[in-house]
């Protein structure tokens, strides 16, 4: 079965596999974002609520935060954007994948996954903004 | 209540719009920030040719007898050092010494003279001019003329296939009336880039002009290149913008500008200039971590904060964090300051403003 794509509205998406949520941004996000030139990851093992910032990405015009929409705790990172931040770019929804985190509290969890929006509401959504 | 807002767009608009440009407002011109992406443009320029729209800027004749007295006054720059069909850069300052804008004066001959101004600056430099114009004629020009600006390594190669003027004879700063597709142009050897460029003026109905260039730049890889790498390319180039690094605040002695002020002439603004004390002093910087500072971060020296960002963005062509900011007169270069960026402090280390 194809894994289904979330989205936020702060443009974050999420991929639930084998238990863990890998999170990246939109297209449409990095599109706005333009040149993305580098890129501030948390720890491993640092732990994050509902929609706090957790990483920070510098585009040549413009600094954003990057929104933990799972809470829970980093386990693992897309340490080669530390050298080539320009995969966020190129291939938002592959190389580009940001962090893996392991969701802490089940209970909160599923509220925050059945608010994603899916891949049509998402492009509904990002329609009225543009 | 009815609020109308008014949004000027250059005659290449249409061009714009049909490269599949982003457009953003610029000081009420809605321009393109981008076309095929910053740092493609940016580099595209320092290999290459980019073409640019600046039409948004101002352009002002200032004519008549009292025409050359009238800049000398206005401008701290001395005009008597060029000659007829050249241009200089200069900063026109208040009484106080602050800076009412920075122009270019493109002398034409004793009583004619064109500025080039800039765009946030229109009106009020207008108003400026015209109170200090001594009965010289001041006329705005700008919805007459439009400027583009060809800047690259390869932006000569580029434009002599299609002008018979020998370009090796046009200098830096030299200007010239000629024709280019039968349309005549006022082309100058300048920029804003750091690169060698001209700017050319012709009538706002010939927009065709820019389809043309493109088509003749196919062999030097020309793209049209949108405000954002201007800024990326000015700023890698020590080049002021103003708004953010000068303003009716700053003085032209406090940042890199000492060589654009004549004391042994007559201006507005010398008496401030050459009794008050400099404090401060516009330098370069480089974050050392991977951090973008951006205009209006704090700076801090030694832990207190002490001025800040005025400038600030990666530079493509150093793949580094640079900018510039304010920093107290006598500290030196080299040395480590800190930038709170977001809250975080991140180190950089003070350099010149040129940092190619």
């Amino acid at each position: 079965m194809e894994e289904e794509i979330g989205f936020t509205k702060e443009h974050e998406w999420v991929i639930i596999k084998e238990g863990l949520a890998l999170v990246g941004i939109s297209d449409f996000a990095q599109n706005q974002l333009g040149d993305i030139v580098s890129i501030e990851l948390p720890k491993i093992g640092s732990k994050f609520k509902y929609m706090e910032a957790m990483a920070i990405i510098d585009s040549i015009k413009a600094s954003s935060d990057i929104y933990c929409p799972i809470s829970g705790e980093i386990v693992e990172l897309n340490e080669d954007l530390l050298e080539h931040p320009e995969q966020i770019n190129q291939s938002p929804y592959d190389l580009g994948w940001i962090v893996k985190i392991k969701p802490l509290n089940f209970k909160e969890n599923i509220k925050e996954f059945t608010d994603l929006m899916s891949k049509e509401q998402y492009d509904k959504y990002v329609g009225e903004i543009e | 209540m009815y609020y109308l807002r008014l949004v000027l767009r250059t005659p290449f608009y249409a061009i714009h719009k049909s490269l599949g440009a982003t457009m953003l407002d610029f000081h009420g011109w809605e321009m393109p920030i981008k076309y095929s992406g910053i740092v493609d443009e940016h580099i595209n320029v320092r290999k290459n040719v980019g073409l640019f729209d600046v039409s948004h800027m101002g352009r002002f004749e200032i004519k008549g007898p009292q025409a050359y007295n009238c800049l000398q006054n206005l401008v701290t720059n001395d005009l008597s050092k060029i000659k007829d069909r050249k241009a200089m850069y200069s900063p026109m300052c208040y009484e106080n010494g602050g800076i009412v804008d920075d122009i270019i004066i493109y002398r034409i001959d004793m009583e004619n003279f064109l500025l080039v101004v800039n765009a946030s600056n229109r009106q009020k430099d207008l108003k400026w001019i015209v109170e200090h114009s001594q009965s010289a004629d001041v006329e705005d020009v700008s919805d007459r003329l439009v400027l583009l600006a060809l800047q690259g390594p390869l932006a000569q190669y580029t434009l002599q296939k299609i002008i018979d003027l020998d370009l090796d004879q046009l200098r830096r700063f030299d200007l010239i009336t000629t024709n280019i597709f039968g349309t005549e142009c006022m082309i100058s050897r300048t920029g804003y880039t750091g690169e060698d460029g001209f700017e050319i003026f012709f009538d706002s109905s010939q927009v065709e002009i820019w389809n043309k260039l493109i088509q003749q730049g196919y062999q030097s890889n020309i793209k049209p290149v949108g405000l954002g790498a201007r800024d990326t390319l000015r700023l890698e180039a020590g080049l002021m913008l103003y708004g953010n690094d000068i303003d009716k605040n700053t003085t032209p002695l406090e940042v890199p500008l000492k060589w654009t002020v004549h004391f042994e002439k007559d201006f507005i603004g010398k008496n401030t200039l050459m009794t008050e004390q400099v404090t401060r002093k516009l330098v370069g910087f480089e974050v050392l971590e991977k951090r973008i500072a951006r205009q209006g971060n704090e700076v801090l020296i030694n832990g207190s904060r002490s001025g800040f960002v005025t400038s600030g963005s990666f530079s493509p062509t150093l793949k580094k964090s640079i900018g510039f900011c304010f920093i107290p007169l006598q500290f030196p270069t080299e040395e480590l300051i800190e930038i709170d960026i977001g809250g975080k402090l991140y180190r950089a280390k003070v350099t010149s403003t040129r940092f190619l």
